[in-house]
């Protein structure tokens, strides 16, 4: 019931894969259900329209259909048609010419803004800025003493002031402070508010005028319905925005708000919120994730994401590891060891090629989640490290000891085998060019 | 029953002129064409109602249209609110209703940012206004301020709130509130947890875990859902993660008072059947009323 849309779009092109010649009647018909897969994934209805109309057009010339490989040529012209419409390159947060930067933070009530705003703070002061949070929420009960909590945790200095709710004012003298103690960012928080609440609109206007922002972000709820392109319309038109973030994505929203917002407002998506811990904020691509909805997987995020755990030559020999296929359980162990300081396991398999696939085709008490990565942990840590390297030695009465000592069954022992000799076959599949139709991103 | 009635059709005034405005104007013309049942479906997907709820609300009002040979446009639009209506309530033929115990204890659940906490304030409000005796759990001892969050409200409207420190285990909390509960002779406690991302399994299982401490004091809680009336499909997901992990009763669909459609809980109704009880419309206490099927479509759909 709940396929991704990276899902969909595999199965579906698998399908036009397989076939020699394509007519018009098979694209349309393939179209049809990338339509009612991108729907339910909450991509805007004219958004999808549009998006399906362009890919056609594109789709049914000559040059596609009677080549060799028209179902490839398809799906790259589905994927160059994403990355166009999530906003083609990576787009960074501006500087002001003259120090603070002022990010001004909106969006509707729990769309994470709070959160968002330390969590962006944190990820300056990695990056060597100075940051002030300041707290210009007078409304909503304890959001104030919400965000004192959380600049306290990080170390991260918090203006505020309990005793007025005119919100420029606030903001006025948060600059003010901003200057005396230095800050190069100044990260202003406001209240969640209605689109539609002309007053509170007003409000951001005033603070706008006030303070004149370099950054305004919308906060944008991942799993947000069909109205997530009229909330950003209505704060662009009001307030004139300069980028979104998008909270809430390390669930299984398929992020259809992501394709359309940008499409319909021309306001790029610079950040995505990706957990609850203050470090869960990553910049957003629009190739890494127009590869990962098509089920090709995010190498270069995955190869990142090892750096930052890694050393370089370590995340090197996983890189050209898994584009030989060579890897053997003990570096899958390796992974699955360092894969609690990388995230969820679900996010790290959605980055993996052909994995978001191979989850699926496992009978459900199968699928990976996080419980299921101890249960693996355990089943490699019984096997010698022969066996890791060759798991074609383990045999019958292997098995029973691995179960054994694993606290499993032989036939878990069983799953992970076939589960890895899959994986291992997928990945070769990849890198061997079986896909030559694609460029991987950034390899 | 009226003033409900009006509640529902005020707060969704904007949902109407934005949608269903267009759904009346797509039943104008001389004709009921193939193009009306797609223009009617993508109506429908604009609400987010969802793709197979949609296309099952459309084909079976195409069947009655030509059943009972329906050529006024407006029959054929009672004929969809019928549809609408036949959806919502297969999900809530038995109709739920909170009921007192000693204490009853309500379990509200839900991601993050849907309104959790604002929606147990109303709630607690209501039971009061009813008369009852009500305690909160401060269950969310994760996000930073929920707790004051919840003391405030407490405070402002006389109904004491069980808490522990910021960072605490929330099983505790639960179990030290249920002592309180029926200790001070409580009819109901309402626990409240922190927004959690329903894919994430250790997050669920903790949630399980509370569910176990209350039913280990021999009380059935009773779950509710609080979803964010402007979710998309995803609300699915979440019905379906919470229910299995806790087993949820029934939805409250929260912040229906912006241009929201709400359309996915007739996709939850539909697939999951679960039940919607209450609607919330803004941010005062008064502001939660029981979910009606009739009123929801018929206020959606009235010109």
């Amino acid at each position: 019931m709940f396929e991704s849309l990276t899902d969909k779009l595999t199965a579906i092109f698998d399908k036009l894969s397989g076939k020699g010649k394509l007519s018009e009647k098979d694209v349309d018909a393939a179209l049809r259900e990338v339509r009612v897969a991108l729907l339910e994934a909450d991509v805007n209805f004219k958004v999808a329209k549009s998006f399906i109309a362009k890919v056609r057009e594109r789709a049914v010339g000559k040059e596609v259909l009677e080549s060799l490989t028209p179902g490839q040529q398809i799906i790259k012209i589905v994927n160059d048609e994403l990355i166009a419409m999530l906003g083609g390159g990576q787009q960074k947060l501006a500087k002001a010419d003259s120090p603070p930067t002022v990010i001004l933070l909106v969006g509707l009530q729990g769309a994470g803004k709070t959160t968002t705003s330390s969590k962006l703070a944190l990820n300056l002061r990695r990056s060597g800025q100075k940051p002030l949070l300041v707290a210009a929420d007078p409304y909503r009960p304890a959001a104030v003493a919400q965000l004192v909590t959380l600049g306290k945790q990080l170390d991260i200095p918090v203006y505020s002031d309990e005793s007025t709710k005119k919100v420029d004012d606030i903001c006025k003298q948060a600059m003010k402070r901003a200057k005396e103690i230095d800050a190069t960012t100044v990260i202003l928080d406001t209240a969640g508010r209605l689109h539609v609440d002309e007053e509170l609109m007003d409000e951001l206007e005033v603070v706008k005028k006030a303070i004149n922002p370099t950054e305004v972000l919308l906060i944008a709820d991942a799993m947000t319905g069909q109205e997530a392109v009229k909330i950003a319309d209505e704060f662009n038109t009001k307030v004139g925005l300069t980028g979104v973030i998008l909270t809430k994505m390390d669930g299984d929203a398929r992020g259809g708000a992501a394709l359309s917002l940008t499409s319909v407002t021309g306001v790029p998506i610079k950040f995505v919120g990706v957990g609850e811990k203050s470090d869960a904020l990553e910049p957003f691509y629009p190739d890494r994730m127009a590869s990962r909805i098509l089920g090709m997987g995010d190498m270069l995020s995955l190869i990142e994401k090892a750096q930052e755990q890694y050393d370089e030559t370590k995340a090197l020999e996983l890189e050209k590891k898994v584009r030989k296929a060579q890897f053997d359980l003990e570096d899958f162990l390796d992974q699955l060891q360092q894969l609690k300081k990388m995230g969820s396991i679900s996010q790290i398999m959605d980055m993996i090629p052909g994995m978001s696939k191979l989850t699926k085709q496992l009978p459900a008490n199968a699928s990976v989640d996080d419980n299921q990565l101890k249960k693996i942990e355990a089943i490699v840590l019984s096997m010698t490290p022969k066996e890791r390297h060759n798991p074609d030695l383990i045999d019958g009465s292997r098995r029973r000891r691995i179960a054994k000592g694993s606290g499993t069954t032989p036939q878990d022992v069983n799953q992970l085998l076939n589960q890895f000799r899959q994986m291992k076959k997928m990945i070769k599949q990849m890198s061997s060019g079986k896909m030559r139709g694609l460029k991987m991103p950034g390899l | 029953m009226f003033n409900i009635f009006k509640k529902t059709k005020d707060s969704l005034e904007r949902t109407r002129e934005t949608w269903l405005g267009k759904i009346n104007n797509i039943f104008d013309r001389p004709e009921f064409d193939d193009s009306l049942w797609d223009d009617l479906e993508e109506v429908l997907i604009a609400a987010d109602v969802g793709v197979s709820a949609s296309l099952k609300i459309v084909e079976g009002t195409k069947y009655r249209v030509k059943e009972e040979n329906l050529k006024e446009a407006s029959a054929v639009q009672q004929a969809l609110s019928n549809e609408m209506v036949k959806i919502l309530k297969s999900s809530s033929e038995e109709s739920f209703a909170l009921s007192a115990g000693n204490p009853a204890v309500i379990l509200v659940v839900g991601v993050n940012g849907t309104g959790k906490t604002t929606s147990i304030a109303k709630l607690a409000y209501r039971l009061k206004q009813d008369g009852k005796h009500v305690m909160i759990a401060a269950g969310d001892t994760f996000r930073a301020a929920a707790i004051d969050q919840l003391k405030y409200w407490g405070e402002r409207l006389e109904i004491e709130v069980i808490a522990s420190q910021p960072g605490g285990d929330p099983g505790a909390v639960v179990f030290d509130a249920l002592e309180a509960a029926k200790k001070r002779k409580a009819e109901f406690l309402i626990v409240d947890t922190a927004g959690r991302i329903q894919t994430k399994s250790n997050l669920m299982e903790e949630l399980k875990k509370i569910r176990r401490i209350i039913e280990r004091s021999e009380i059935k809680p009773q779950v509710l859902l609080v979803l964010d009336a402007n979710t998309g499909q995803n609300g699915l997901s979440q019905a379906k993660y919470f229910t299995e992990a806790v087993d949820v009763d029934a939805v409250i669909l929260a912040k229906l008072d912006s241009t929201s459609k709400g359309g996915v809980v007739l996709g939850i109704a539909d697939e999951l059947k679960i039940p919607i009880v209450f609607f919330g419309t803004g941010q005062e206490p008064e502001d939660l009323s029981p979910f009606n099927a009739e009123d929801f479509v018929q206020a959606l759909l009235e010109k």
